[in-house]
Parts: C-alpha cells; sequence; structure tokens
C-alpha cells in the first residue's frame, strides 16, 4: 500500500492531551471528536487537512494518557500515516490495534518539513521527500504486528484465530 | 540469562521456563480494567468484532471515576452504557457512585489485586500497582476490548532500568518527590518501553503510600511498568485486603539491566514540575517567586490517606491565602470517610478549602476545578501538558502534597518545612 500527502510537522513530546483534548471525552464518537484533532497546538490542523497527508514528529509522539481517542481521530482525519522519531509505547500499540499505519523513522522526521509533499510506501517502509528528492528507510514492523495490521487491526486478528 | 521481576512475571503467565527482551509473548492476564471513558469504546469494540461473552466476570474491573457524578449529559450515557454492560455480563469489580474512587487507589485498597499478578488497564497509570510487586501496564480500549473477550493480551517483553534506592526520605518530601526528581534526571521518554524496577535497602524505608505514587508515574518516564519487590510492608498491606495468595517473583541475581540509576532518598528535596512536561523539574525553593491562582490535592498519584493527613498537618488551623482555590478530593470513598472521621474534612473546611468525592476531574480538565486563561495550579496530579487543566494558557506545577499544601497558604509555590 502507497499514499501520498501534504506534511504537518510538529515537535518532540506531542502529547495525547493535545492530540485530542479530555475535555471532549465525555462522548466516545469518532466523528466528533475529529473536529479537535490537534487543537491545543494547531487550531489549523482539522481545516487544512486532506485525506492521505501526513504528520511528522519528534520523540515520544503519544505520550501520556492512554486514550485510544488520540489515533482514532488521527485516522478519523484522513490523515495518512503519522512517522515520527519515536512513539509513546501505549499509543504504538493503540495505533497498530485500530489500523492508523505509523512509521519510526529519526532521519526522515528530522529532514522532513512541514508543506513538504510526502509518499510512503508501507510494503517496503520507503519514505519518499518529493519535495527534496531524499528517500528513507522505516524500521520495518515484526511479523507478528503485520499480521495484526493484515487482518485490520488487534480484534479482526483475534476472531481469525 | 537471568530474567528481571517483570519478566518473570511474564514468563509465568506465558507459561514459558524463561523470556527475554524483546520476545513476543501472549499472557494470560489476572485483571482488566476500564474507566467511563475508556470502557465505552473497548464495549463498542466488542460488540463490533462480534464478541457476546466476556473471559472472566471475576477478573474484569470497571470503574466510573473520571467525570463522575455525571459531569453532563454525554458523561451521563457514556456511565450508563458502563453501568448496562457491567449489569448484562454480572462483572463482580464494577463499582458505581457510592462505591467508586479513583480506580487506582481503589483497586489495590479493595485487595482486587495482588502480588504476582499480570494486570492491564485501559488507563495509562495503570502501572500504579507495581507497587504491589505485580506486572501492571496501561493500554488502550481495543486491547481493553481483546482483554475481555479471551483473557489474554500480547506483550513485547521489556528489557529494564534498575533504581537502586538507599537511605531514607527527609521528613518534608514523600514518594511524589521521588518520582519526579527520576522523571527530571531520566526525561519523559527516559524509560521508552522499558521496566523501572526500583531496588535497594531504601526500598523497606518507603511506605505503600509512597511505593504506589512512585510507579503510578513511571508512565510518565515512558515506561512500560514501574516494580517494587515484594517485601514485609508489601504483605502486611495485602493481608485482610486481598484473598488470594501473593504470588512473590524476584529478579536474577544476574538479570540484565540496561543501566542501573542510584538514588539516595536521604538527598530528595521537594520537588516541582514547571509546565509544560513533567520532566521540567526544580526544587521548590527556586519556585518561590511563582504566584498561583489554585491549588488541587488529590488524583490516583496522591488521593491516599497519607496524602490527605500531609494536607491536614500543614493546613490545620491554617488559613489558605486570600485568592486562592484550593480543591481536595481523597481517591476513594473509604479515604473520605476515614478524612470525616478524624477531623480532617472539618480542618480543610475551616482552613477554606473545598472537599469533592473521589474524581479524576481537575487533573484531566474535565471538571471540577478548570483553570482560565493566564491561571496557575499547584497540583498533586500527574501531568502538566498544555491545555491539560483547562485553557491552553493555563500553567500546572506539579508536587507532594506537603508542597502543594505548603504552597495554598502562601499563595506561592512553597518548600514544606521540616516538623
Amino acid at each position: 500500500m502507497k499514499i501520498q500527502g501534504s506534511v504537518f510537522k510538529y515537535p518532540d513530546n506531542v502529547d495525547t492531551d493535545v492530540i485530542i483534548p479530555a475535555r471532549y471525552l465525555n462522548t466516545a464518537k469518532a466523528e466528533e471528536l475529529a473536529l479537535h484533532c490537534m487543537e491545543d497546538i494547531d487550531k489549523d490542523f482539522v481545516k487544512k487537512v486532506q485525506p492521505q497527508d501526513v504528520m511528522v514528529a519528534g520523540w515520544n509522539f503519544g505520550c501520556g494518557s492512554s486514550r485510544e481517542h488520540a489515533p482514532l481521530v488521527i485516522k478519523t482525519c484522513k490523515t495518512g500515516c503519522v512517522i515520527a522519531k519515536s512513539f509513546a509505547r501505549i499509543f504504538y500499540r493503540n495505533a497498530i490495534n485500530i489500523g492508523l499505519p505509523i512509521l519510526e523513522c529519526p532521519d526522515a522526521a528530522e529532514e522532513i518539513q512541514a508543506g513538504d509533499r510526502v509518499s510512503v510506501d508501507f510494503d517496503t517502509g520507503v519514505i519518499t521527500d518529493e519535495t527534496t528528492g531524499k528517500t528513507y528507510k522505516a524500521e520495518p514492523f515484526p511479523p507478528f504486528i503485520q499480521n495484526i495490521i493484515k487482518a485490520g487491526g488487534l480484534l479482526a486478528s483475534l476472531k481469525k484465530e | 540469562m537471568g530474567m528481571t521481576m517483570t519478566q518473570k512475571i511474564l514468563a509465568s503467565h506465558a507459561s514459558l521456563p524463561s523470556v527475554s527482551a524483546g520476545q513476543l509473548i501472549s499472557a494470560k492476564l489476572d485483571m482488566v480494567l476500564g474507566n467511563d471513558i475508556t470502557t465505552p469504546v473497548a464495549i463498542n469494540e466488542f460488540k463490533k468484532a462480534g464478541f457476546s461473552d466476556v473471559f472472566d466476570k471475576d477478573k474484569i474491573s470497571i470503574v466510573l471515576d473520571h467525570f463522575v457524578p455525571n459531569k453532563d449529559i454525554k458523561a451521563a450515557e457514556q456511565s450508563k452504557q458502563c453501568r448496562q454492560f457491567a449489569c448484562e455480563h454480572c462483572i463482580s469489580h464494577f463499582f458505581d457512585v457510592g462505591k467508586m474512587g479513583i480506580e487506582h487507589a481503589l483497586l489495590p485498597e479493595q485487595g482486587i489485586v495482588c502480588a504476582g499478578d499480570c494486570i492491564i488497564g485501559a488507563d495509562s497509570h495503570t502501572c500504579t500497582y507495581g507497587a504491589l510487586g505485580a506486572f501492571s501496564t496501561g493500554v488502550g480500549s481495543t486491547d481493553m476490548a481483546a482483554g475481555l473477550a479471551t483473557g489474554t493480551a500480547w506483550f513485547k517483553v521489556p528489557s529494564a532500568i534498575k533504581f537502586e534506592l538507599s537511605g531514607k526520605l527527609p521528613e518534608n518530601c514523600s514518594g511524589k518527590d521521588v518520582i519526579l526528581t527520576i522523571i527530571g534526571m531520566i526525561g519523559v521518554d527516559g524509560a521508552l518501553y522499558k521496566s523501572m524496577e526500583f531496588c535497594g535497602e531504601g526500598v523497606s524505608s518507603l511506605s505503600m503510600d509512597d511505593r504506589l505514587c512512585i510507579c503510578n508515574m513511571a508512565i510518565e518516564a515512558g515506561a512500560k511498568n514501574g516494580i517494587f519487590p515484594v517485601d514485609k510492608t508489601t504483605l502486611k498491606y495485602l493481608k485482610g485486603r486481598c484473598v488470594r495468595e501473593p504470588r512473590i517473583f524476584e529478579a536474577d541475581k544476574d538479570a540484565e539491566y540496561e543501566k542501573t540509576v542510584k538514588i539516595d532518598l536521604s538527598q530528595i528535596k521537594p520537588t516541582v514540575s514547571c509546565p509544560h512536561l513533567p520532566e521540567n523539574t526544580k526544587p521548590a525553593s527556586e519556585l518561590s517567586d511563582i504566584k498561583i491562582d489554585q491549588v488541587v490535592i488529590g488524583s490516583c498519584t496522591n488521593g491516599r490517606m497519607e496524602d490527605m493527613e500531609a494536607a491536614y498537618k500543614t493546613l490545620k488551623g491554617k488559613k489558605i491565602a486570600d485568592g486562592i482555590r484550593c480543591i481536595i478530593i481523597p481517591a476513594t470513598m473509604q479515604i473520605y470517610r476515614e478524612c470525616v472521621e478524624k477531623g480532617y474534612v472539618t480542618a480543610f473546611i475551616d482552613a477554606g478549602a473545598v472537599v469533592s468525592t473521589p474524581t479524576c476531574g481537575p487533573c484531566l480538565g474535565g471538571y471540577m476545578g478548570i483553570l482560565a486563561e493566564g491561571e496557575r495550579c499547584v497540583a498533586t496530579t500527574n501531568r502538566n501538558f498544555v491545555g491539560r487543566m483547562g485553557h491552553v494558557k493555563s500553567e500546572v506545577y506539579l508536587a507532594s502534597p506537603q508542597t502543594a499544601a505548603a504552597s495554598a497558604l502562601t499563595g506561592y509555590i512553597t518548600t514544606p518545612g521540616r516538623k
């Protein structure tokens, strides 16, 4: 699978409270929640994001709360993928479990700039910055996790068993 | 090669003779936990996937604690959904208003979690129960749904950092100052994907409430779990609460650690995390010019009896400074009741504080103490991210109950005195 989109760039330690503030967590409806995605650090994100656009961030993306609402709102905004130097562990699990594509790639996360056009090939882990022409190789997922992703998430993979 | 304490618990629950860091395993769960925010998402996923039965009604806890008593209509609907699911599946450990407490104070108090357990909870602070010598970690709602259905979870076996504790804390410090100091040292991703294993002769001087507070904030260093060895304090705490026999696991002598951090407890100072990351720590003494608007004493980090005692000792017979709102939240109904019986609640009210029934409310900016633009709060909670307690331009300073109570009296961040 391949995607191509424009980059929204964020710093280190983007926490789940800014991805989706807890004041909105009185509902579990993804469409309603998604209206507030990133609003405390980037009010324009929801207005500007187009299908397959890519979030690029620093270390420890998704730190803080275990709220699955965080990867869920990013996915619901039709974001194609999140590339970060590293992910907080619960966010990492949640993203895999709900089928939000994420890639760990410190070099790409460092060099790719906001607004760049980027394409990502999930089968090979190759990230291409179309604006600069530079390519990067992300760490592939272990086979166990690839199977969860291929099945369409954790529960779908359990049902298969 | 030897195993860490965490690895031994995981090996036992995966029915494997040994495991090593990086290995992917499926482990049997002793407890699956959710709250009023995360359980509705889990229920939806559980149903969507076509599951009809839970794996074991006695190994599931559902605690309504974040937005209860219901803060608005939507929150009421989420509570109702949890209540109906709990009723439908005869969940033994379902805690509604009147019985509830903040989950991570409530489960240990009620003896629902035990040494040697393997626990997941759809709440990041589930790592708290490591204080009892359990492997316990926070997950999302889909993991909770899978746990509800199958009683198992997948884990990547973590490597570990060893924290060797020596000495004894000064009287004006508590477990909170220890964990804030550690997070200041290693950073908010300093233990990412790893276990934080606490050991050394200093452990015996730490109370169970101190240990619960320290493990509670392991997630704030990015850790998968925090864990203490089982000792006399643990066994005394479990006795009479937990009907199950504690299972004691010890790290092997040749267990491998990524590094060892030595902490002399006697050198710990009252510590404050400044906005907007828990790693931005400073000694409270360097922040005496920070003027505040609100103090919150409570949460899964610091709403236990010793925290209430610390607040009481500081506030009794005194007056909270003019212009300061002080909100005190005992973490469970049992703690609340004990605060009433011991006269703490009267002393808090006489000092000018308000006392709320248990709720996570203000910690995550839900309700019961939201901050306006430009306001500052000293809180015994666990996160000080942008907008965490209200307006994006408000500020949260994380501190111990001693420091928070001392600050309430002056209106500025204040170093608690030695008795």
